[in-house]
């Protein structure tokens, strides 16, 4: 098990070509997920998919586990098309997905299950895992006793059983609080660098930019819709890398940067592609939240522009979250990101000093004139003589756009913005929408 | 128990459909088939039994044996049912359209009619010995429990979550292995609940089946409820009293020796990552697991189950076995449900040919206005016991002390077989000459009656205590209080508690609206009797058109009032 890093010749562990992958959008339309990826894993590195959430990277991921087909381009696992889950590859899962009703050796068992090995030797390779997972002593445990770092150590050993060729990590840390994130990282690293982990590579996926930076040897960024590989970055500071370390920060900095390139305003693209007119993808971020950022940074110490690190670290809030809600503010004009940073617009600083009321008149005013899918449904309650109208109807428009899940999502969204603004009403119960405001 | 799963099959779309119309022809017309097949072996059918039902209580535990190896038989069948059936709809997508409509009308079929068709069909099946009518009377308990136990474990298939799923797959599991790793562990939980209510349903089939005539033939299967019907025959009283004690033990005995076990051991299948607070507890589990020799052999046994689970089965590559013709798969599922519904047509058609063979529409007309009749039995009824049950469950509801006595009691009343009582009933009716067509409309919600109560127990128990807090110190008092806090509060459990209630009595019509007592027989209009008459003179062409129009009553009354009743309370007044 010593040798295995850098062990053997440079040859291609995994291997794509211009994979694409779309799924069917309500309206027979293709969504397309991924884009013309190429890839390729190596023996003896860990490479990092850094990208938002809902880039693609985890069906990128999956498709490499085997468990999503591409649509198109060629996908091979040591020169063998991907068809199924390939042997030799083991996948750690976010939410760990470990079996409530079985035992934490059991549940490391289960990796060994379907590889014929007997039961003798089963039971001594998993307590092995165990053992150098720092699970010693838990073995009879059921995972619900468990704590979450505790949980995400047995989905490791489950993977690590089967002494795969490639380890797969889906946003492994993700799912637990900083601390305990923190200890399991350096603690995977540490049995990397020295040698005692059984796999030859690892494939992680991730948002967090500084999580990428602090554990893979190389760094692919992705950009969003359609999920593309957007540049590759080098890794090379030595393990253990310190997070105050100079060259440290400024590479996560350029990778800030790197992903806040396509500033404001959004180039206006073909009709059809989500991003613009009605067709807007619109995440559901709480108007408390929009008011608390745009507050944060017209007070002190920023006063009105902010580098995004240095936000993230005082907000504590992981860079892919903050990336949402200045989107959301730079959609409606009182902000806008660029180069790392997140600076205000008139509007966002003026916001930041008006009462309620007129925040909220302010805020109706932008979504009338930035939100098309908002001026729409009002201008129809306009112009019905019953001002009212039912949301299928929109909902419909919005699917010719985009999937059903982010049609929902939008119209989520909507619905709740629109209350604030007090705009127009929402009946959940008959699915209408109103002008029965009691403004 | 805290928390009752919410009935199965209802949480999902409201409006009729043509499928239902569909299922409700092909389940009709198997009937019809059953029935036919029945009636053209033309075997006389002789007494099975040797030795009469004895009424001496002596004989009782004997009785009682076999009435309860009655049941586990027709459990196990059941469970066996469940995992192939239920698994094949979640499986597969075009059976899915076939299988989930047909159990949704199977649950609605009177299973008491029913047993008309099935008594003969075993009987001829094995001509002259007990086996076939043991089988009947198995098949009639089965047929009261497997529909709701294969609904749960179908939606509980539907819903694997997506990483355990993924992780299985690409861990390599074969399919039998995932059927026991994952599929059915993570069904249990649903599972045993569902097959606790089918227990506590079936108690009442088992003793209706035991004694059972059809035109001039009779079955009598030594157990308690043979017991119960030949002491209303010779009308002795005390002996009515024996079988009612002798039930009581029983089904505590079954409670204490295996169902609290089950539940105890099935905790560990909940699916939650987080430890509960309070888990169910049961004393024989501790025994098992806490003595050295009963642990050692559970553990034998276990392991013996555990490596039938590892037996490596020839995985059957489905997606080598697909045609590989170039067909749209849109125009292969249209094909599939023309098939369907062509089906359904002709055998619609064959059931209709069947009954009108004998019968004309004014027969037709007789069978609904009897439906009518006993629907407004079950609506009045159902709002009755609600309005004695509601308030008495809130009010044990909030006081744990209290509901922690009663909820074990009204449990156990709802499980024990209210038939056994009927003869009192009858006395009483003969005795004070009152008009049966009223008083014996109340036997079809004895037994029923307890899942409201207990349902409304669980949910004013779980009433959110900072909500009441909320009430007290608002001055939220007298009706305010019960219209804007404790109803919509319990709201969800009460329609969960109604729907089984309300389906339970249906059931029962067709053992209530007829009851005798010696020679003497008093009759209370309505399907039930209609239904029950028509068995006893073998007049099969009635009992079919009886069946078919109960399930149009049941189905409609669940769709149009149960179902949006669910629907609202799921959606709007569900708490957490």
């Amino acid at each position: 098990m010593l040798d295995v890093v850098n062990a053997g010749p440079e040859s291609a562990l995994i291997d794509l070509e211009s994979v694409n992958r779309s799924f069917a959008k309500a309206n027979g339309d293709e969504l397309v997920v991924l884009e013309k990826v190429d890839l390729t894993i190596k023996s003896g590195e860990i490479v990092g998919l850094l990208g938002r959430s809902g880039s693609g990277k985890s069906t990128l991921l999956r498709i490499i586990a085997g468990l999503v087909k591409p649509s198109s381009g060629l996908a091979a696992c040591r020169g063998k098309p991907i068809d199924g889950p390939p042997r030799g590859i083991a996948m750690v899962f976010q939410s760990f997905a470990l079996f409530p009703w079985l035992t934490v050796l059991e549940n490391v068992e289960l990796g060994l299950d379907a590889l014929g090995v007997a039961q003798a030797e089963q039971r001594k390779r998993a307590l092995a895992a165990i053992d150098l997972i720092g699970l010693d002593g838990f073995e009879s445990a059921y995972p619900k006793e468990l704590s979450g770092g505790m949980r995400q150590r047995v989905g490791f050993a489950r993977a690590l059983v089967v002494h795969p060729d490639l380890l797969l990590m889906d946003e492994p840390f993700s799912a637990l609080d900083v601390l305990t994130a923190e200890t399991l990282r350096t603690d995977i690293i540490d049995l990397w660098v020295e040698g005692r982990l059984p796999m030859k590579s690892v494939l992680m996926v991730t948002h967090n930019i500084e999580e990428a930076v602090l554990m893979c040897d190389r760094i692919l960024v992705f950009s969003s819709n359609p999920g593309r590989i957007a540049s590759e970055i080098k890794v090379e500071l030595p393990h253990p890398r310190n997070r105050l370390n100079p060259q440290f920060r400024a590479l996560v900095d350029s990778i800030y940067a790197r992903m806040t390139q396509r500033a404001e305003p959004r180039p206006s693209t073909v009709d059809g592609i989500p991003g613009t007119g009605v067709g807007m993808v619109l995440h559901p971020i709480s108007t408390n939240v929009l008011a608390g950022l745009i507050e944060a940074v017209a007070a002190e110490p920023f006063y009105g522009r902010a580098d995004l690190p240095v936000l993230a670290d005082k907000l504590q809030m992981e860079a892919d979250e903050l990336f949402h809600i200045a989107e959301a503010i730079q959609l409606l004009r009182f902000g806008m990101l660029s180069e790392g940073d997140f600076l205000l617009s008139d509007a966002g600083r003026a916001f930041a000093d008006l009462d309620t009321d007129e925040r909220k008149k302010l805020f109706s005013q932008h979504l009338i004139n930035y939100v098309p899918i908002i001026s729409l449904i009002r201008r129809v309650l306009d112009e019905r003589p019953s001002h009212s109208a039912p949301a299928a109807r929109f909902r419909n428009e919005l699917e010719d756009y985009m999937s059903e899940d982010y049609a929902e999502e939008t119209l989520d969204t909507v619905v709740s913005w629109a209350r604030y603004a007090e705009l127009f009403a929402y009946d959940e119960m008959s699915e209408m929408f109103s002008l029965e405001n009691p403004n | 128990m805290k928390n009752p799963a919410p009935p199965t099959g209802l949480g999902r779309a409201l409006a009729p459909n043509l499928f239902d119309l569909a299922a409700l022809s092909l389940v009709a017309g198997a009937l019809v088939m059953i029935v036919h097949g029945a009636s053209q072996t033309d075997v006389p059918l002789t007494l099975l039994d040797a030795t009469p039902i004895s009424l001496d209580p002596a004989n009782l535990p004997e009785y009682a044996l076999r009435t309860t190896l009655r049941m586990l038989a027709a459990m196990v069948a059941s469970l066996v049912f469940t995992f192939i059936y239920a698994t094949l709809a979640a499986k597969s997508r075009r059976a899915e359209i076939v299988l989930i409509p047909i159990l949704d009308i199977l649950q609605s079929v009177p299973i008491l009619g029913f047993l008309t068709f099935t008594v003969i069909f075993f009987m001829n099946l094995f001509p002259g010995r007990v086996l076939g009518a043991e089988l009947a009377s198995v098949f009639a308990i089965f047929t009261s429990q497997a529909w709701n136990m294969t609904f749960s474990m179908y939606q509980s298939l539907r819903n694997v979550p997506k990483d355990l799923d993924e992780a299985a797959k690409s861990f390599h599991l074969s399919w039998w292995r995932r059927f026991w790793r994952l599929d059915v562990p993570f069904a249990m939980p649903g599972l045993v609940w569902n097959a606790m209510m089918s227990m506590s349903g079936g108690w009442f089939f088992v003793v209706a089946s035991e004694a059972i005539t059809v035109g001039d033939t009779t079955v009598t299967l030594p157990g308690v409820g043979a017991y119960v019907a030949t002491a209303i025959k010779d009308q002795n009283l005390p002996a009515v009293g024996y079988a009612v004690l002798t039930m009581l033990a029983v089904i505590i005995i079954y409670d204490q020796l295996l169902f609290r076990p089950i539940v105890a051991w099935a905790d560990k299948f909940r699916f939650e990552q987080t430890a509960s607070a309070e888990a169910p507890s049961s004393w024989l589990l501790d025994l098992f697991r806490q003595t050295r020799f009963l642990r050692t052999f559970a553990g034998a046994v276990s392991d013996i189950v555990e490596s039938t689970t590892r037996i490596r089965l020839p995985a059957p590559d489905l997606s080598k076995l697909k045609f590989q013709l170039n067909v749209p798969a849109r125009l292969v599922d249209a094909i599939w449900i023309t098939i369907i519904f062509g089906g359904a047509l002709v055998i619609g058609w064959r059931v209709f040919a069947y009954v009108f063979a004998t019968l004309n529409w004014s027969d037709v007309l007789t069978a609904f206005t009897d439906g009518f009749y006993t629907l407004i039995r079950v609506v009045v009824l159902i709002a009755l016991a609600s309005l004695i049950w509601v308030p008495i469950g809130v009010w044990i509801g909030l006081r744990p002390s209290i509901a922690e006595k009663v909820q074990p009691l009204a449990q156990f009343l709802a499980a024990f077989p209210a038939n056994i009582l009927f003869p009192a009933a009858v006395v009483l009716i003969i005795h004070f000459q009152l008009n049966p067509n009223i008083w014996l409309s109340p036997l079809m919600i004895l037994g029923t009656q307890w899942y409201i109560l207990f349902n409304v127990v669980a949910g004013a128990s779980a009433f959110p205590g900072d909500l009441k807090e909320a009430a007290q110190s608002f001055h939220l008092t007298g009706w305010k209080w019960w219209r804007f806090v404790i109803l919509p509060g319990v709201f969800p459990y009460y329609i969960t508690g109604a729907i089984t209630a309300s389906g339970g009595s249906w059931n029962a019509a067709i053992v209530a609206e007829v009851a005798s007592w010696g020679d003497q027989k008093l009759t209370a209009v309505g399907l039930g009797s209609y239904i029950a008459n028509a068995t006893e003179a073998g007049d099969f062409h009635r009992v079919v058109l009886g069946i078919v129009v109960m399930c149009i009553f049941v189905t409609l009354f669940n769709r149009l009032l149960w179902r949006p009743l669910y629907g609202f309370a799921e959606s709007r007044l569900r708490l957490g």
